[in-house]
């Protein structure tokens, strides 16, 4: 019996359980659901609840061990010169296991490896066989249990709800351990990498060319990982992103909630939306294809040397990108200024104007500073538009009509392809992956306690 | 009864000096009607309270004298305001000049979120009143000192007006108001959100205001209609049944809906 069956069996077993936990209990009510501490549902729930989850906590405990447990069996019975030498024991549980899958027919290998993948079989064909067995009897022990503890008076009600808050406990934790499992991976190589290059070469070195030579008779620079030019780089294009996004964002904004008719603005705001659900790699070929050559055909006629990736080719198109962002979030904290403050400054006789800038605008900056700095964040974390149009040389510039790279775009090209993963230049992407997921944090928690500021101020 | 009410309707909506009058004034809020053929004189330099239950359209009524109305979707007016003689909703009145000379204060208090000079200061540097830092102080310090506020914070002229208490923050913007020079202060409930200490400053306040300003409130206590103000209007259900001097229509009313709101058998 396969797993999605098993899953499939414990789930009807499941249903099964409310049914007759719901049916226990009206049948206990004796036709008045005032008899029973809590509502039918509730018991139902209760049972279903008792009958399918010590059953799927098995499953998860079961698949956690069944691999080791089989394999230390199969390893007790090998050879003593075969346990000893751990290269020959892998190689010995690799030929074991294709064999047990039933193919290995080309493999050239002594009986007791042939033996020994046999047993792996009928080991795994039992192990499965016990699984179903185990869990099936475990959800009906559930649901025996519990439906016999089914009362009048059993608090089914506030079982379910402690049952329910269990659930989210565990899905939160999920959420919040993997983040801290991202953070230390990144870590530990981290360490890895400084423990090969000088934390204070990378953090403050104004050099980045990272090209190390692979094998020892290769020819290739020494290597050299200060990451300035790549932060550089990343703000330079940030900043022009915010030069376009920040103003065109933040008017529109205006627009839209204080001057457009109602209807003209059930058009254009969602017309707006659509540019946050263009794919970042749509941006991406725009900004190689179409802008870039276009600065750089414009810049010749100025007389202007603008390379064909260039910094503000990519600034301009995440600009672009960045711009619903910035006009719903800020779009969002003015309309949630009071209309009684409005009103109190058109009584005054301020016009509309006047009240905006000097009124809504000054109320919602903190939301709006808010805004713009997760803006930033998203500006400095995006990757695929300047993988396609900022260029790769890691150049130390402000001029935006040279080709600089991003962190984001160092930490891409450096793993992809064939690499060695414990040279310095692979372990230098999870130092820049570090660096640059300190940074972002540092803006999200900043901007997130802007925005909570404003948040008390009108409640 | 039907003949004094209708005698009622038409009597002495009118004034010797009205500062402001309404006649035939319909509203729609889209296709609700809320006001009828409300005709009401505003005297120069008096109090009038307007007063009535809720939804009656005394707010309504309130805010076309500023034309604050204009502010909300899908209102329209009928009939005539007029401001010394002049038609309001005329298309050559520049409604931010007129709201200028029409003073509100809310409800709610709503002091902007700046200091409590700047809330002051707000109105005469957006119409330019003052050409130099001194003068503008001194708006502010004169209305303050009328608002009854200046005692409480000239110390503290550079704090936020949000900390103020709420007794406070509304004498704050009848201030800013005043800080305009207006001719007329429209007031809309000003001391519902207020506790009693608080209300009864503002009620002085009013009685003090009356003297440099024509003065319009609505309220739902008609304690302080009594107390406040020369001329009562009682509103029922967007048409103004009964207006006259408020002793007479609390000790004597003609029209009998206003002897039943001002005794308590309804509204």
């Amino acid at each position: 019996m396969s797993l999605s069956f098993l899953l499939l069996a414990v789930a009807a077993l499941c249903a099964l359980s409310f049914y007759f936990g719901r049916q226990r209990a009206v049948a206990l009510s004796g036709g008045r659901h005032s008899n029973l501490h809590s509502l039918p549902v509730h018991y139902g729930a209760y049972t279903a609840a008792w009958c399918g989850l010590p059953a799927l906590f098995l499953l998860l405990i079961w698949y956690m061990f069944q691999g080791s447990v089989i394999e230390a069996l199969i390893v007790s019975d090998l050879p003593q010169e075969v346990i000893g030498d751990s290269g020959r024991l892998s190689l010995a549980l690799n030929s074991i296991s294709q064999i047990a899958a039933g193919g290995g027919e080309h493999l050239t290998v002594s009986p007791e490896i042939v033996d020994a993948g046999r047993r792996l079989a009928n080991l795994q064909t039992i192990a499965n066989a016990a699984l179903v067995v185990v869990m099936l009897s475990v959800a009906l022990a559930g649901l025996v249990l519990s439906y016999r503890r089914i009362e009048a008076d059993m608090r089914a009600r506030n079982n379910v709800e402690r049952i329910s808050r269990a659930i989210m406990i565990v899905c939160s934790a999920i959420a919040i351990l993997s983040t801290v499992g991202i953070v230390f991976s990144l870590m530990f190589e981290t360490l890895h990498f400084f423990s090969k290059i000088n934390p204070l070469d990378f953090l403050f070195g104004l050099e980045w060319s990272p090209q190390t030579a692979i094998r020892a008779d290769q020819v290739a620079s020494e290597g050299a990982f200060g990451m300035i030019p790549l932060f550089v780089g990343t703000l330079l294009i940030t900043l022009i992103a915010m030069c376009v996004a920040v103003p065109v964002g933040l008017f529109s904004a205006i627009y839209m909630g204080e001057y457009a008719a109602p209807k003209f603005r059930a058009v254009a705001k969602p017309a707006l939306e659509i540019l946050a659900g263009v794919p970042t790699v749509v941006y991406g070929f725009f900004a190689a294809l179409t802008v870039a050559p276009f600065l750089r055909d414009n810049g010749a006629i100025l007389g202007l040397d603008v390379s064909s990736e260039s910094a503000l080719a990519a600034g301009l198109v995440m600009g672009i990108m960045i711009i619903p962002f910035v006009s719903s979030l800020s779009d969002d904290v003015m309309s949630q200024v009071p209309k009684s403050l409005r009103d109190g400054s058109y009584a005054l006789g301020a016009t509309k104007s006047e009240t905006i800038r000097q009124v809504i605008f000054p109320a919602a900056l903190p939301g709006i500073v808010g805004a713009v700095l997760l803006a930033v964040s998203r500006a400095i974390g995006e990757t695929m538009i300047v993988v396609m149009a900022a260029g790769l040389a890691a150049n130390m510039t402000v001029n935006p009509l040279q080709a600089v790279t991003t962190v984001t775009v160092q930490i891409v090209t450096l793993l992809v392809g064939d690499q060695e993963f414990d040279s310095a230049k692979t372990l230098s992407a999870f130092a820049l992956g570090l660096v640059l997921f300190l940074v972002t944090l540092g803006l999200n928690v900043f901007a997130l306690k802007v925005v909570q500021k404003y948040r008390e101020k009108y409640d | 009864m039907a003949a004094v009410s209708q005698s009622a309707m038409t009597a002495e909506p009118s004034v010797e000096k009205p500062k402001m009058t309404a006649r035939k004034l319909d509203l729609f809020y889209s296709d609700n009607q809320a006001l009828y053929e409300v005709n009401l004189d505003i005297p120069e330099q008096q109090v009038t309270a307007l007063i009535g239950p809720s939804g009656c359209g005394k707010s309504t009524f309130l805010r076309c004298l500023n034309r604050m109305n204009d502010t909300i979707d899908g209102v329209t007016i009928k009939g005539d305001v007029t401001l010394d003689g002049r038609d309001i909703y005329d298309k050559r009145i520049d409604v931010v000049q007129l709201r200028a000379r029409i003073g509100m204060v809310f409800q709610k208090p709503n002091p902007f979120p700046k200091t409590i000079y700047d809330n002051v200061a707000y109105g005469p540097r957006i119409h330019g009143l003052v050409n130099s830092r001194d003068e503008l102080d001194e708006i502010v310090m004169t209305s303050l000192e009328r608002a009854g506020l200046l005692k409480e914070v000239k110390d503290r002229l550079q704090s936020p007006a949000t900390g103020l208490s709420g007794g406070q923050q509304q004498r704050l913007c009848i201030a800013r108001a005043v800080a305009v020079s207006p001719e007329v202060i429209l007031m809309d409930e000003p001391c519902s959100a207020l506790d009693p200490i608080a209300t009864a400053k503002v009620e002085e306040l009013i009685d003090e205001l009356r003297s440099n300003y024509t003065i319009v409130i609505v309220t739902h206590s008609m304690q302080q209609a009594a107390r406040v103000s020369q001329r009562t209007a009682f509103f029922h259900l967007g048409k103004l049944v009964e207006v006259g001097e408020t002793d007479q229509i609390f000790t004597n009313p003609k029209d009998e809906r206003t002897k039943g709101y001002i005794t308590g058998r309804f509204g």
